[in-house]
């Protein structure tokens, strides 16, 4: 029988059987971030332990680092906040990993800047103490989100002890339509099979849509797998990825690079490998998606309403009333009647500079609504630089948006200042969950084009619905 | 730290229902509530949003089941499904852990705090639907009296005078191994370092490029 992707990389990184049905899978790459890294290094270096191979261990400031232009290094974005980042430095200074500093000129959020920085390349295993981790299986990568201890381990160790998970498999044949992102397909998923629905699978995501998506669109796309309960998401690499992580500076050099291709093209699913679960999806079937609840699954097309919930039923309709309350919402209310109090754009899911151009196109000669509060954060320096490069920095502040210095931002509240308590935010961010944001702060998640959309009507609309707005008005 | 580790035999007390589906770690454990760089002084903060009145206040949100003279003293969560989801904080477990919880029970976990449950001592149960709901309406009825005891050893839980409300449930060899005898992962898996360095040779052989 035939192997499927995730069966070739598991086999790849298969150093040898547990005895009790786990294996140990060799970590080829460990990234850490200053928030649950910084905490894995002091207690390994409390235990007496050494990072085993420090040159394959990275570290980035994201997670704390203030957004504020102008930001000094130790500068957090939250009362406190700077010990995490000097702590960490000085532990990753101790230990000789890979620090990638607050003011390192590849400073990013750690799933937008592994990718740019050529670490996730097809076929390595990385892990990270982020459940975002997963996002990095859009190039073809064996990647797991772990808790800190996990982080700790594989430091000392250079091992995982694993179950391998069961796998399913989503295809999505046909064509997005042009105003649908990779966002809005997963959040049509989530919302169809519930946040439980990917039951800690390995996921492989397949079929035209995919295949049609830039390297990008492939990583939001890989990103939300978490929010659905995966184990992680794979997708295989193809010429579009090979060719964007050619000649970075931690891909295979210009001497391995002939070998690494070469092992890589063996990195799909063979035709006769099984699954033990099949999702098909119709790519025609989706439509700009908003969230009107604190789930990634309580979403609907914005065009439409929040759900009525005029049916008696059960604890999935109790569980939308709750939703509906924390978000001050009335069953069956339009988006579009909405109005709202912010709008940011970024993060390790719509942070990166397709995201931000999808975003100008929308704001380009427009401005934002009055009253709300609209900000923008590249989700590294390198999205920031070619964003600027491109003048999307003009388009964004000429529209009323705040331009920040890359970070996770305000993806999660932290402490320190923010949207104010029953806020209406729409965020290009992964979780809408109570309080992400801040106190009270109500997150609707959507795609960065319906959230630039947002800003400007200040109502929750999508990008296709603008034009007809300002033309009625 | 092998200093904190601690193990999971046979526990009784009261449980505390939470039946609400995908409670995430961001409930569990408030970013806002990380405050430096370590495992410790989280307990105070578990579930902080709905604990406490007011966001960075300590003043306790009457209504919320833990603060329930009923529940004092809880040892046990009855959740609901996907507990533990979201963000990979370990901090949620360090906060669960501190404040006395020694296991969880609900029909299915988030996988990555599920992980970081068994680095911490605490065990996670996963049982059907309609057995977390029956323990619920058990403890309900009488809090403190109606106990829970939860053995792993047996890989038993039972709920005192109830002998129907009784359940088996599965647990990983290496995971109850861990819980049972307090064990350092870390140091369980260099025993196998002979193994993980012949591999590396090997690979740093056929991957070159893994290996600067």
């Amino acid at each position: 029988m035939g192997r499927t992707l995730f069966d070739k990389l598991w086999d790849i990184h298969a150093v040898a059987e547990s005895g009790d049905g786990a294996a140990f899978i060799a970590i080829d790459r460990v990234f850490l971030h200053e928030r649950t890294g910084g905490v894995a290094l002091k207690s390994l270096l409390e235990a007496g332990r050494a990072v085993k191979a420090p040159e394959r261990v990275f570290c980035v400031m994201d997670h704390i680092v203030s957004f504020a232009e102008g930001r000094r290094r130790n500068d957090a974005r939250s009362p406190g906040g700077s010990v995490f980042i000097t702590e960490t430095r000085a532990m990753a200074e101790k230990t000789g990993i890979a620090l990638i500093d607050t003011d390192d000129a590849r400073q990013g959020i750690v799933h937008v800047i592994a990718p740019e920085l050529g670490v996730a390349v097809p076929g390595v295993s990385i892990v990270c103490p982020d459940s975002h981790t997963c996002s990095l299986g859009a190039f073809g990568v064996l990647a797991i989100g772990i808790g800190s201890s996990e982080a700790e381990h594989a430091m000392a160790t250079g091992v995982m002890r694993v179950h391998k998970p069961k796998q399913l498999r989503i295809r999505i044949d046909g064509a997005l339509a042009p105003d649908v992102t990779a966002k809005d397909l997963a959040l049509h998923l989530i919302t169809t099979y519930g946040a439980d629905g990917g039951k800690r699978r390995a996921i492989e995501f397949c079929g035209a849509a995919v295949s049609a998506m830039d390297p990008e669109a492939r990583l939001t796309l890989c990103n939300l797998a978490v929010e659905f309960a995966a184990f992680t998401a794979v997708m295989a690499p193809d010429d579009k990825i090979i060719r964007y992580v050619r000649g970075r500076p931690y891909a295979p050099s210009a001497a391995q690079s002939r070998a690494a291709e070469a092992h890589w093209a063996g990195l799909y699913t063979d035709d006769d490998a099984e699954f033990d679960g099949e999702i098909h999806i119709d790519a025609k079937d989706i439509a700009p998606f908003v969230t009107w609840g604190t789930s990634p699954e309580q979403a609907a097309p914005v065009d439409a309403n929040v759900p009525a919930f005029d049916a008696p039923g059960g604890e999935k309709v109790e569980r939308a009333r709750q939703a509906l309350s924390y978000m001050g919402l009335e069953p069956g209310a339009a988006f579009s009647d909405l109005s709202i109090d912010g709008a940011f754009i970024g993060s390790c899911t719509n942070g990166r500079l397709s995201d931000l151009r999808a975003a100008a196109a929308v704001l380009k000669g427009r401005k934002v609504a009055k009253g709300v509060r609209a900000v923008c954060v590249p989700g590294s320096k390198q999205v920031r630089a070619a964003a600027e490069d491109e003048g999307l920095d003009a388009i964004f502040k000429a529209a009323g948006f705040e331009w920040g210095a890359p970070g996770c931002a305000m993806c999660f509240y932290a402490g320190g200042e923010t949207f104010a308590p029953q806020a209406r935010v729409v965020s290009s961010t992964n979780r809408n969950f109570e309080g992400r944001q801040g106190p009270g702060v109500r997150t609707h998640l959507a795609s960065p084009a319906t959230v630039a959309a947002s800003a400007v009507a200040g109502r929750i609309v999508g990008a296709s619905s603008l034009g007809a707005l300002e033309g009625a008005a | 730290m092998s200093a904190q580790r601690r193990s999971f035999l046979r526990h009784s007390g009261v449980a505390a229902p939470l039946l609400i589906d995908n409670i995430d770690t961001d409930q569990i454990i408030p970013s806002r509530e990380m405050k430096a760089v370590s495992r410790d002084g989280l307990g105070e903060a578990l579930f902080a949003g709905w604990r406490y009145q007011a966001p960075g206040g300590r003043t306790e949100n009457p209504d919320f089941v833990l603060n329930r003279q009923a529940y004092r003293g809880a040892v046990f969560l009855i959740g609901g499904q996907n507990f533990g989801c979201g963000s990979s904080r370990e901090h949620a477990v360090w906060a669960l852990k501190e404040f006395g919880i020694r296991a969880i029970v609900a029909p299915s976990f988030g996988e990555i705090f599920f992980g970081n449950c068994i680095r911490n001592g605490i065990l996670p149960i996963v049982a059907d639907g309609g057995a977390v709901r029956a323990l619920a309406r058990f403890v309900e009825a009488d809090p403190q009296d109606h106990l829970l005891t939860i053995d792993l050893p047996q890989q038993k839980v039972s709920a005192k005078g109830a002998d129907k409300l009784e359940v088996d449930f599965e647990v990983d060899a290496y995971a109850k191994r861990l819980l049972t005898e307090g064990l350092d992962p870390i140091g369980l898996t260099l025993k196998r370092e002979a193994e993980i360095e012949a591999f590396l040779s090997a690979d740093a052989a056929s991957r070159p490029w893994i290996y600067p």
